[in-house]
């Protein structure tokens, strides 16, 4: 029994990320997914930010006054281009990439070929993110209709979001590669996107609030996301840009070593 | 240091064409559980190797270890030359994988899943467009393109998974339980097209726990048991060694048994085995068993040729139904 007494292989240690532009074919097959179904799927980002806009912006903004005699679509309208497109990375990532794996088998079917499940994990992100970005357009557009946009440094807003769409969704992915089940996704909305989405200062300035809420907000990823992008979009950028800047590098690309880890203990048996 | 194993260097004494696959002392643990548990085997190229026994023997985790999807625990397992722990990507660019569920992309058309499939391989958009055509036309798909996947039978699934693993030309196509669950029809069928994938010189493994499947596909059998090697070789020599050529089942339904046992006891050159109510009797040729003496206290009595799910039963010690 030889067999028996060997150690059995095991490392503990950091596993350099097996990724090679083969993840892009992980993002081309849900792109053709998509392809198939765009219109249903484009109904839904598009509608919500619309109507907070109307009602928030717009109707609820007629009775909001801020001492700096700012707009209120201005104050909310950069903000909403943080965080709907938020909801739309993570879901991707969440309900999209759990039911992949899970429920049809395609992780499994897809790591049997020459993709490395870091590829599938990869081009999940990929993909997570690139449904963000694309809300980051719908929404951006709506809000400049509305005149929420008052710089032109706004156009910024764009290249920041292809660091915080792929990170949103790779914090998404971590939690999906640990859920037993896909109604367990629900703890990850109701506990972690949905207060974000509320409470990280997109719809009300968080310095007139507690200060231990700030301190709260500031290790959640969409505070640092609605700040810069308010801070483009009004023309007043000082230097906690860089600070948010840094922020999501770090919790990215942490997030997304994460992820790796985790969908390689989910998927490798 | 990259130190040559001894498979390797056998490897380089033999001609090119004769193994693909090499598995030895081959061990897979899932913390307590051993499911396989040091078998050594080898496939030959151009065969059909198949992988017989019961659900939970080790069929499915061994299929795994050579697709490069389940690490190996410990052993060697070298697929075209190649170990698994090293060079993955190089073998499963060499696999055709039909898995035992069908792991179709349902999100997908029929064209479309063998489209994105091809790109996994990174195979090239126009070479990639002619061997969907092939494949298609090879299994009677052609004018199914554009259905979804659950608008197809389970027969036209299973044809779909295995034309999807002929898209990267495979050295060896390993298919896991490829007809369970069919019609018959729908087996026919699949058997027909494996068989004449054979023909052509793919090289194939099989796993499977229909005894039929194997006698008409496989060249080649190996049957395990919770993790280890019970017997292997050609169906024929199997049947011939383990069962011998004539069997008798006696049929038991509610009578007593006690006076068959005692009848056949008389008989030490026989071999018998019990399944819930039916005795097998297992004989050779020329002095085969004459169950005339027990035909009354039988319910029934059935003479027929021995087969492989003879040698299956006993082998495995307890009849397929057991393990249901």
């Amino acid at each position: 029994m030889t067999a028996a007494t060997l150690p059995r292989p095991r490392s503990f240690g950091f596993k350099w990320p097996d990724v090679t532009l083969r993840a892009l074919h992980v993002w081309r097959r849900n792109r053709d997914v998509y392809m198939n179904v765009w219109l249903s799927e484009a109904i839904w980002p598009f509608v919500e930010p619309f109507m907070t806009l109307l009602a928030l912006g717009v109707g609820l903004g007629n009775f909001i006054e801020f001492e700096q005699d700012i707009d209120y679509v201005a104050f909310i309208g950069p903000a909403l281009i943080a965080v709907y497109p938020m909801w739309s990375a993570t879901a991707e990532c969440a309900w999209g990439s759990f039911f992949r794996m899970d429920q049809q088998g395609t992780f499994d079917a897809v790591i049997a070929t020459p993709v490395s499940v870091d590829e599938v994990s990869t081009g999940e992100i990929l993909w997570g993110g690139t449904r963000g970005v694309m809300s980051v357009f719908y929404v951006g557009l709506m809000v400049l209709a509305f005149g929420g946009i008052e710089s032109p440094l706004a156009i910024l807003i764009i290249p920041l979001s292809l660091l915080a769409n792929p990170m949103f969704a790779a914090i998404s992915l971590c939690y999906t590669a640990t859920s037993k089940t896909i109604s367990s996704l629900n703890y990850f909305f109701a506990t972690y996107i949905t207060p974000q989405f509320w409470l990280s200062g997109a719809f009300f300035p968080l310095d007139e609030m507690p200060g231990w809420v700030e301190v709260i907000a500031w290790f959640t990823p969409a505070y640092h996301v609605v700040r810069p992008y308010r801070a483009l979009s009004s023309g007043e950028v000082d230097s906690t840009v860089a600070i948010d800047i840094a922020w999501m590098l770090v919790v990215g690309i942490a997030a997304y070593l994460a992820a790796l880890h985790l969908m390689r203990r989910r998927l490798i048996k | 240091m990259t130190s040559q194993t001894y498979i390797e260097a056998e490897a380089a004494a033999l001609p090119a064409d004769s193994q693909i696959i090499v598995a030895r002392n081959l061990v897979k643990r899932y913390g307590e559980l051993t499911a396989v548990n040091g078998i050594s085997f080898e496939v030959r190229r151009g065969e059909c190797f198949g992988l017989l026994g019961p659900n939970g023997a080790g069929k499915t985790t061994t299929i795994r270890m050579i697709n490069c999807v389940s690490p190996v625990t410990s052993g060697e397992l070298l697929v075209d030359w190649m170990p698994v722990q090293t060079r993955q990507r190089r073998i499963k660019a060499t696999l055709g994988v039909v898995p035992q569920d069908d792991n179709l992309d349902p999100d997908l058309t029929v064209y479309q899943n063998l489209r994105a499939y091809a790109r996994y391989f990174d195979i090239p958009r126009d070479v990639a467009e002619e061997r969907i055509t092939e494949a298609l036309t090879l299994f009677q798909l052609n004018d199914r393109r554009k259905d979804k996947i659950d608008q197809l039978s389970g027969g036209l699934k299973r044809r779909l998974t295995i034309a999807r693993g002929l898209l990267n030309s495979p050295k060896i196509l390993v298919l896991d339980e490829p007809t369970t669950g069919l019609d018959p029809q729908a087996r026919h069928l699949v058997w027909q097209k494996l068989r004449y994938l054979r023909s052509q010189g793919v090289t194939m493994l099989l796993t499977t726990h229909y005894m039929d499947e194997a006698a008409h596909l496989c060249d080649r059998i190996l049957i395990i048991d919770e993790g280890r090697i019970i017997a292997a070789g050609t169906p024929d020599e199997l049947v011939r060694e383990q069962a011998g050529t004539d069997v008798v089942e006696v049929h038991l339904g509610d009578s007593d048994p006690a006076p068959v046992m005692r009848e056949l006891l008389k008989h030490d050159e026989l071999n018998v085995e019990r399944y819930a109510d039916i005795l097998y009797v297992f004989s050779r040729g020329e002095n085969g068993f004459d169950a005339r003496s027990i035909e009354d206290d039988a319910e029934r009595i059935v003479y027929r040729r021995a087969n492989l799910e003879d040698v299956f039963l006993k082998l495995t010690g307890r009849g397929l139904a057991a393990e249901a």
